[in-house]
């Protein structure tokens, strides 16, 4: 049978049929309907919102709006990532303190440690699967619409992130001088803070304002569920289908990405 | 082993005094200023066989791309197959390269490529591409592949993935990539030099008694003297990018030899170990047998 | 020094966000606050398990999941397609349009296609998948591309010079090189994209994202906690299937 000679004829067979028959699920499942586009219903008034695009809106009085709108989202991420490494440091000590240094020898109160490590670690690892848009959501239902709940989503959501990822570094940039420190006598604490932190402190700042630069863009998504700066009005000029504010608003938000992509790089090389 | 000399075949299809090969006055300057060819006269008849031998940086490799239309020469004329190839427009031009199958030194395979579809890419210039694309669902001619693989002992490895294989088993992909093209005109840029002696001699062997077969053009560049003087009726010695001798290899003698290969010393053979000039029997009696 | 400088300059812009917010912190961690938070958490626990929900629930995830790896598909073989002229096989006009095709689309956040497809293509998951393939064909286009740039030609040329037609020496020796990379790329890219997936259902494009925004909009948070646990479990998922298909298909992310 001419199948039989090539030897990857029938597995490649199988994949290809296997291939098809999780597709045609998957499209019903997805609603797929191109045909939808052209429905008229949806056609005419996406044609013309498409169409307010051009010219944008640029009158006094919304681009004020949109400054202070911007201003806001830069106050969000900046605030949210403090917050973020407030509750992330700590963490990614208790997280990593005892992995890197239990190694060297067991603590005084190694086995409080033990029992702290694997919650430590599982709570980083909960915080960091769970969308921050999903925080955010969750926050604007807690503590009502506005700038609060992006900063407090943003705190908890990469809070978890920057925890796991110092973590991660210490252990990678810094075991040598802890272990030198502690061989010479000094206490735990004292070796992370002598050895460990200035090995790994390079580091830490450059991720840390990588960070930043995603919460500016993180915030304006999630202002469009209600947290405030550029996102939340931008959700309302699309409410309203206003395609000529909607127009200026994207094209700031993309200036405002370029911008905090250069002054973050800049600032990583200015700290090397 | 084949007698040092073999009648010439000239295929019926070639008129009488057309040239496979003709290149006059060929310069060739890389972008760095480096000059691999100085105004190179060569002359090749429809079914020759032809060894290039020389000292490492003499400009075999160039040659055969400039030959094989892969490079452009700087300056000078070249015709192959009895047209300039870069007065054709781009499609004739591709039908040209067609008839022209270059083995490269160390033949670039696609890692995760089989074998077999490296070698049936030999005739992608005479399918269609409807063909060319079916062909990597289901391999066309596995017949075919095989044979082309069998002259060079390496049909067992007809699914293998490419980077599955040794540089020896890799560079006779290559060759058998060629075989099954079916050129006119074949130009191989060291295709043994990653074989052991023994399986060198046979390649080469097969690859001269297919061309003598099929009245093929056979160009060959070899780095192990003795392959040359063993397989080839006649031999070109080339050095810094000119042609220093051309001669049939019963006229090549020792003092030729030293000549070219002045600089190196001594003369590479295949067997790794460069051998004085007093150990090398002369003619074309191999050293492996 | 000039670490210091650094620290305080950092602080600063801290401080001054904070009053631009008029983040009253203690106001955010004031005795009511945190009696309200504690209240509207506690209403998260336990989870909705009603087998009834869990069912939805069920059809939500398995929606997501085709919202997902259609759209990944899809953007797969559209961002191909833009790679070529991006990668400059067509000329260099046509490269910098094909760039600023895919930097606009990279650009533009998932959620804002989400809502942009939900005008056009109406409510539930064909808008998320709309979305999802748009942005990610920026993203996939461009990593494709740049492959395509940094990929050996040698294997093409060979093919080239013995006669092949531009189109086969591609899909001979271009393609087989470059493949296994745009694979993992598109397999790391369903592990991002199945958490976008799971989030664009909340300006209505389908899928969990729009059971969990529905569930939160009538305070259900019992239910909520459900849909959240279900995306958790579905991002597990996806990432170890991508992790095992990356290993199994070879390539090296």
């Amino acid at each position: 049978m001419r199948l039989a000679r090539d030897p990857a004829a029938l597995p490649r067979l199988a994949l290809a049929a296997l291939a098809v028959a999780a597709l045609l699920p998957a499209l019903r499942l997805a609603e797929f309907d191109p045909a939808a586009l052209l429905d008229p219903a949806n056609a005419r008034p996406m044609a013309k919102f498409l169409a307010q695009f051009v010219p944008p809106e640029v009158s006094v009085e919304f681009l004020a709006l949109v400054g202070r709108a911007t201003l806001e989202t830069l106050a969000i991420a900046t605030l949210g990532t403090a917050a973020a490494f407030a509750i992330g440091f700590p963490l990614s000590l208790v997280a990593s303190a005892s992995l890197s240094l239990s190694a060297l020898g067991p603590a005084r109160d190694a086995p409080l440690r033990r029992a702290l490590r694997y919650p430590a670690r599982l709570a980083l690892i909960v915080l960091r699967a769970i969308p921050e848009l999903v925080w955010a959501l969750l926050f604007v239902r807690a503590v009502g619409l506005g700038p609060s709940a992006g900063v407090l989503a943003l705190a908890i959501a990469y809070g978890g992130m920057l925890g796991k990822v110092y973590a991660e570094i210490y252990e990678s940039a810094a075991e040598r001088p802890a272990r030198a420190l502690m061989e010479a006598g000094a206490g735990r604490l004292q070796a992370f803070a002598y050895g460990v932190l200035p090995a790994a402190a390079p580091e830490l700042v450059s991720y840390t304002i990588y960070r930043w630069e995603c919460a500016v863009r993180a915030s304006v998504i999630m202002g469009f569920v209600g947290a405030g700066g550029l996102g939340q009005q931008l959700e309302l000029s699309l409410r309203m289908l206003n395609g000529a504010e909607a127009a200026t608003i994207l094209a700031v938000f993309m200036l405002l990405v370029l911008l905090a992509d250069a002054a973050s790089a800049l600032a990583r090389r200015m700290l090397a | 082993m084949k007698p040092a000399k073999a009648a010439e075949v000239v295929p019926a299809r070639a008129a009488a005094g057309a040239f496979a090969l003709r290149a006059r006055e060929l310069s060739l300057t890389y972008a760095g200023g480096r000059r691999a060819l100085e105004r190179l006269v060569l002359s090749v008849r429809p079914g020759e066989r032809v060894a290039i031998i020389g000292p490492s940086g003499a400009g075999k490799t160039s040659l055969l791309r400039v030959l094989a239309t892969a490079l452009r020469a700087s300056a000078g004329d070249v015709e192959v197959l009895g047209v300039d190839p870069w007065r054709l427009g781009a499609g004739a031009r591709r039908r040209l390269r067609s008839r022209i199958g270059l083995i490269h030194q160390s033949p670039p395979l696609p890692p995760r490529q089989r074998v077999v579809t490296a070698v049936l890419a030999g005739r992608l210039g005479a399918w269609g591409v409807g063909n060319a694309l079916a062909s990597l669902a289901y391999p066309a001619d596995i017949d075919g592949a095989r044979a082309a693989l069998e002259r060079l002992e390496l049909a067992d490895r007809l699914f293998e993935r490419c980077d599955r294989l040794s540089g020896g088993q890799a560079q006779r992909v290559g060759i058998a990539r060629v075989l099954y093209q079916r050129p006119e005109l074949v130009l191989a840029d060291e295709p043994v030099s990653s074989l052991d002696p023994a399986l060198a001699n046979h390649t080469v062997g097969a690859l001269a008694s297919e061309a003598l077969e099929r009245g093929i053009t056979l160009v060959a560049s070899l780095h192990a003297v003795d392959l040359a003087l063993a397989h080839f009726p006649r031999i070109v010695g080339l050095r810094e990018g000119a042609v220093a001798f051309d001669l049939p290899t019963a006229e090549v003698g020792r003092a030729l030899l030293e000549a070219l290969y002045a600089q190196e010393g001594v003369l590479p053979t295949q067997e790794c170990r460069p051998v004085d000039l007093a150990e090398l029997t002369l003619p074309g009696r191999p050293r492996c047998d | 020094m000039r670490a210091l400088c650094v620290l305080i300059g950092v602080a600063a812009l801290v401080a001054a966000s904070a009053l631009y917010l008029g983040f009253d912190t203690a106001a955010v961690f004031s005795s009511e606050a945190r009696a309200a938070m504690l209240k509207y958490t506690a209403g998260f626990f336990p989870p909705d398990a009603s087998p009834d929900y869990l069912r939805r629930i069920g059809i939500g995830a398995l929606e997501t999941l085709a919202i997902s790896a259609l759209a990944t598909l899809l953007a797969a073989v559209a961002g191909m397609l833009v790679a070529l002229p991006a990668a400059g096989r067509f000329g260099l006009a046509a490269r910098l349009a094909a760039r600023f095709v895919l930097t606009a689309l990279r650009s533009i956040p998932e959620l804002v296609f989400a809502a942009l497809m939900v005008l056009a293509a109406g409510l539930g998951p064909f808008a998320g998948t709309l979305a999802l393939t748009l942005h990610t064909t920026g993203v996939l286009g461009r990593l494709f591309a740049d492959a395509l740039e940094n990929t050996p030609r040698a294997s093409a040329e060979a093919l080239l010079h013995a006669g092949a037609p531009r189109i086969a020496a591609f899909f001979y020796g271009t393609l087989p090189n470059v493949l296994p990379q745009c694979v993992a790329y598109a397999l790391y890219r369903w592990e991002i994209n199945i958490r976008m997936a799971a989030v664009l259902g909340f300006v209505g494009a389908g899928g969990l994202g729009q059971m969990l925004y529905v569930a939160l909009s009538l305070f259900h948070e019992a239910q909520a906690a459900s849909v959240i646990l279900a995306m958790l479990a579905l991002v597990i998922v996806v990432d170890q299937a991508s992790a095992l298909l990356r290993r199994r298909l070879g390539g090296q992310p």
